[in-house]
């Protein structure tokens, strides 16, 4: 009787630890959780409006060719290298927190600052993706009215073959474009042949019906509506997600400099763990995690 | 708190997490036909390919340098849970109602 109640009391009378998890560390995996279940109803939005319009839908791999310094078709290689620096920048985190465990500041210094280094290195690489993409390829893509669907929705068409040389007043060939206007040919992202009749042009060398298109433009008359890259959902679930996840990045970059800072003054030195660097951790290797997704479900997949 | 997790470890994780990714990059790059050609459950077969691999990274990150595996198992629980039973049932409604949506936007 006795004992069943001195039981009792231990596991009820408070002072013990069912997670054996400080408070913090407790509630930065609780919003993490939150944020997962953000971001993986994202990606199932995405999921929905890709399987929706699965027809429609641009190959990403096919969209994100570019590379620095570098002209030609280079698909996947500068996602896959985004990709790797953040998980570099994983790994000196990691690093991070392992020395803050053996009390050895200098460690957590320099493996912290390498950290905001790959991060900040990041964001520019995503910087440098998102300018590309708003801007375009040269040769754009052509812009169909639609004939007696319901919703009136343009359809997106690319040229066929790759040195159609166009008459617009966009590019810098107006001197030769006499007569080349007849031998355009698009398709759709489906496969189909755009018929000619939309592709008619006037005596200007003009499109009557078609529009042409570059990019995914932020202003303009095609802002968020139309895309040189299939359908608009594609584009704005780009910058949607994308710049969703670099928000994080951007978040996580502050937050480490604000414990950076700390570190450099000593004040978890004299606080005698290094717990706080472990909790920002928990955080930017959640963003690397989220990025491994996104990787996934917006590129390769 | 992990204190086990050495710096061989860290290093180690790190390039399966490369290797994993370079695999991803290089498949997705070449597309063999045989993958491409091959649907399991409405999806090709590279696809469920790299969705497999993905999770492994997940697993790998969240395991190793998130330190849960060196977790409570109450808290390894609490974390898992939720999120292994509410993503897939959110995917599962979403994704099978936008076959149901392709049908009726372009009829077939």
């Amino acid at each position: 009787m006795d004992l069943e109640k001195n039981k009792k009391e231990s596991i009820w009378g408070g002072g013990n630890q069912p997670m054996k998890a400080s408070y913090g560390k407790l509630m930065m995996w609780f919003f993490l959780i939150t944020d997962a279940l953000t971001f993986s109803a994202f990606l199932g939005a995405y999921g929905y409006h890709r399987f929706t319009h699965y027809t429609d839908w641009p190959i990403a791999d096919e969209v994100f060719t570019h590379f620095p310094f570098i002209h030609g078709h280079y698909p996947l290689f500068y996602v896959a290298l985004m990709t790797f620096i953040l998980i570099m920048s994983s790994v000196t985190m990691v690093l991070a927190v392992h020395a803050g465990h053996h009390m050895n500041k200098k460690g957590v210094i320099i493996w912290m600052f390498l950290t905001i280094v790959g991060g900040v290195t990041f964001l520019g690489s995503q910087a440098w993706e998102w300018y590309h993409f708003i801007k375009g390829t040269d040769k754009g893509a052509l812009l169909i009215p639609a004939v007696g669907t319901k919703e009136g929705q343009k359809r997106v068409a690319h040229y066929v073959g790759v040195d159609t040389h166009h008459s617009s007043d966009d590019t810098h060939h107006s001197s030769d474009d006499t007569h080349h206007s007849d031998l355009i040919e698009a398709k759709y992202l489906n496969g189909e042949a755009v018929p000619q009749k939309m592709l008619a042009k006037d005596e200007n060398g003009e499109f009557i019906y078609a529009k042409q298109i570059f990019g995914a433009p932020l202003t303009g008359e095609h802002a968020f509506r139309y895309n040189e890259y299939g359908h608009t959902t594609f584009s704005n679930f780009f910058f949607f997600i994308t710049g969703f996840h670099g928000f994080h990045v951007f978040t996580g970059v502050l937050i480490n400099i604000i414990i950076f800072i700390n570190v450099l003054r000593g004040v978890y030195h004299r606080r005698g763990h290094y717990e706080m660097v472990e909790k920002v951790g928990l955080y930017w290797h959640f963003v690397d995690l989220v990025w491994v997704f996104v990787f996934t479900f917006f590129y390769l997949v | 708190m992990g204190q086990e997790n050495s710096t061989r470890q860290i290093w180690l994780v790190f390039w399966l997490l490369l290797i994993v990714t370079a695999i991803e990059v290089i498949l997705g790059i070449v597309k063999p036909p045989v993958m491409v050609e091959r649907y399991v459950i409405g999806v090709t077969l590279l696809n469920h390919t790299f969705i497999i691999l993905t999770i492994v990274k997940a697993y790998y990150i969240v395991f190793a340098f998130m330190h849960l595996g060196h977790e409570r198992k109450n808290l390894k629980w609490s974390i898992l849970l939720p999120v292994w039973v509410l993503i897939p049932y959110l995917l599962f409604i979403l994704l099978t109602e936008a076959y149901y949506q392709h049908e009726m936007f372009y009829g077939i």
